[in-house]
């Protein structure tokens, strides 16, 4: 559904985005992640065909987004981080205005759909600017719905929501991801995990890693690592452990816990229960250690 | 061109939202009215000329800042990204601002035709200069309101945007001064460039197809400038 190619955007000497290149296969929602400044928001208003990129070029269904632009734009539905509301209109007369210009057929059957939808019914006239985030957020994700486009694009759709609107948006979020292929730009990490199929991880303009929530944890382990816990008095612990084949590394972390790293794809948990318990140690935790998206995207931001 | 209706439908509506439409019309009609109370009073003439040619000064300060909010605003609040990533091209973008603008003018114009009627009820005033003068002041309206537009385009700040309307326009309409220096063989041409010599013909009357050339090539001009700055801000 969408093909990034080497999409660079340079303002004057600052380079915002380089080299940046994936594709998103249709009904697939793609997390993008990143801390701020990152470049989320220039890719996406590229994507969007807001702005050209430098270099590099971008495929929406088929259709380039900068020769072709008006056939693209018709398959994209997008979410600005800014949503981009009329503050004295009506929600239902902004839903309106946005479906003439999106030339819907069946403008009003398609319009109470979709404030049905996103439970907006009993809000239809009331001015948008009187309306909470969240609602604004809602609103702003009908215009994006609206004509059903192949595309959808949210920059950063649960910025500003309380927590119980963030799981509101988010669910809708994942029912939408049945119609639509979406990329969804974020700087929350649960976010990723629970509503993507696959995270895009981007520093200072450039892709960094890519992969599914799962396997990017995987990949990134570096090794099993298995949290240890011995009671009393054990010495010789560390010379007795680093005997076992496929220990690699035991790290005190003090008051008899230990960590220690094991050769990728081994699981030594048996060898070191036996190892502890035969000397006669207490064994009072043994447990592996998974690694938090969180300390992936630190590991891999921070480097 | 269904795009571009569209969007000058939602604009005008929000003209008549905001309270600055209803202060605007007001304080013009109040303006005009005065004017032409006065003008009647002192030239016991029953003729419009006298007040086309007052009109025309206030809408050097009236155009900027009915055309200001245009694009300014939407740049500022963020809804041209909307816009401009919808399927809509950037000139059906513009055109439709300055048509609501347009329309917007016109509707502030309509009470004014209670000036000649009332000088037809008590005078015998000539029709002609009436009628050429409204095609005057009606082009010229839409000149101003297009370099509005143009200058709406370049700010996020509509303060900015209208201060700039009225130094472009005030510029446009004294540039015939400047051909008394240039010498004669470019004061014709900086004569044709200013606003206001082509404004003179039509308030006594006479339609010279030359004048009516004149504003409607420079409001294209202005619109077409006001979309290359609303591309430009994409390269940015």
């Amino acid at each position: 559904m969408i093909q990034a190619q080497g999409l660079t955007k340079t303002y004057g000497d600052l380079v915002a985005i380089q080299d940046v290149t994936f594709e998103v296969q249709a009904g697939e929602i793609l997390g993008f992640l990143g801390p701020n400044g990152a470049g989320k928001t220039t890719t996406m208003r590229i994507i969007t065909g807001y702005m050209p990129p430098s270099a590099g070029s971008v495929r929406i269904a088929g259709h380039d987004v900068f020769t072709d632009s008006i056939e693209a734009r018709r398959n994209i539905g997008y979410l600005p981080e800014t949503v981009p509301l009329y503050p004295e209109m009506s929600v239902a007369g902004y839903l309106d205005f946005v479906g003439r210009l999106r030339h819907i057929p069946d403008r009003r059957e398609r319009l109470a759909e979709v404030m049905e939808r996103l439970h907006l019914e009993d809000r239809a006239d009331t001015q948008i600017g009187k309306l909470s985030k969240g609602f604004r957020q809602r609103v702003g994700l009908a215009q994006a719905i609206l004509h059903k486009p192949g595309v959808l694009v949210l920059d950063e759709p649960t910025i500003g929501l309380d927590p119980r609107q963030i799981i509101e948006v988010r669910d809708l979020i994942r029912e939408l991801g049945g119609e639509h292929t979406i990329i969804l730009s974020t700087h929350i990490l649960p976010e990723v995990s629970q509503v993507c199929n696959r995270v895009l991880i981007i520093n200072e303009g450039q892709i960094v890693a890519e992969d599914t929530p799962e396997r990017l944890k995987e990949r990134l382990k570096g090794g099993e690592r298995i949290y240890l816990q011995v009671g009393g008095q054990h010495d010789g612990l560390v010379e007795a452990l680093s005997d076992i084949a496929g220990v690699t590394e035991i790290e005190p972390k003090g008051d008899g816990a230990y960590e220690i790293v094991c050769a990728l794809g081994t699981d030594r948990r048996a060898d070191l229960a036996r190892a502890v318990v035969t000397r006669g140690w207490p064994l009072l935790e043994l447990r592996p250690v998974g690694m938090s998206l969180e300390e992936i995207f630190l590991k891999l931001t921070t480097e | 061109m269904r795009n571009t209706l569209t969007i000058a439908r939602r604009e005008l509506s929000a003209y008549f939202i905001s309270p600055v439409a209803y202060v605007v019309i007001a304080g013009f009609l109040i303006i005009a009215g005065y004017f032409f109370t006065l003008i009647l009073f002192y030239s016991r003439e029953a003729t419009l000329r006298y007040l086309f040619s007052n009109l025309t000064t206030i809408l050097i300060f009236v155009a900027p800042v009915l055309s200001m909010r245009l694009l300014a605003e939407e740049q500022r609040s963020g809804t041209i990204e909307l816009l401009l990533t919808a399927p809509v091209r950037d000139w059906e973008v513009v055109l439709g601002k300055w048509t609501a603008a347009f329309v917007f003018w016109l509707i502030m114009l309509i009470p004014t035709a209670v000036y000649p009627i009332l000088l037809n009820r008590y005078g015998d005033p000539d029709i002609i200069p009436i009628v050429t003068g409204y095609l005057g002041i009606i082009l010229l309206g839409g000149t101003l309101l297009a370099l509005g537009t143009l200058t709406s385009a370049m700010t996020q700040n509509q303060i900015v945007a209208a201060v700039l309307g009225v130094g472009l326009t005030l510029l446009l309409w004294l540039i015939g001064a400047a051909g008394d220096f240039a010498g004669p063989a470019l004061s014709g041409f900086f004569q044709y460039l200013a606003l206001g010599t082509h404004f003179s013909d039509l308030a006594r009357g006479i339609v010279d197809t030359k004048n009516i050339v004149y504003y409607l090539s420079v409001t294209v001009a202005a619109l077409f400038l006001a979309t290359r700055v609303l591309e430009s801000r994409r390269w940015r």
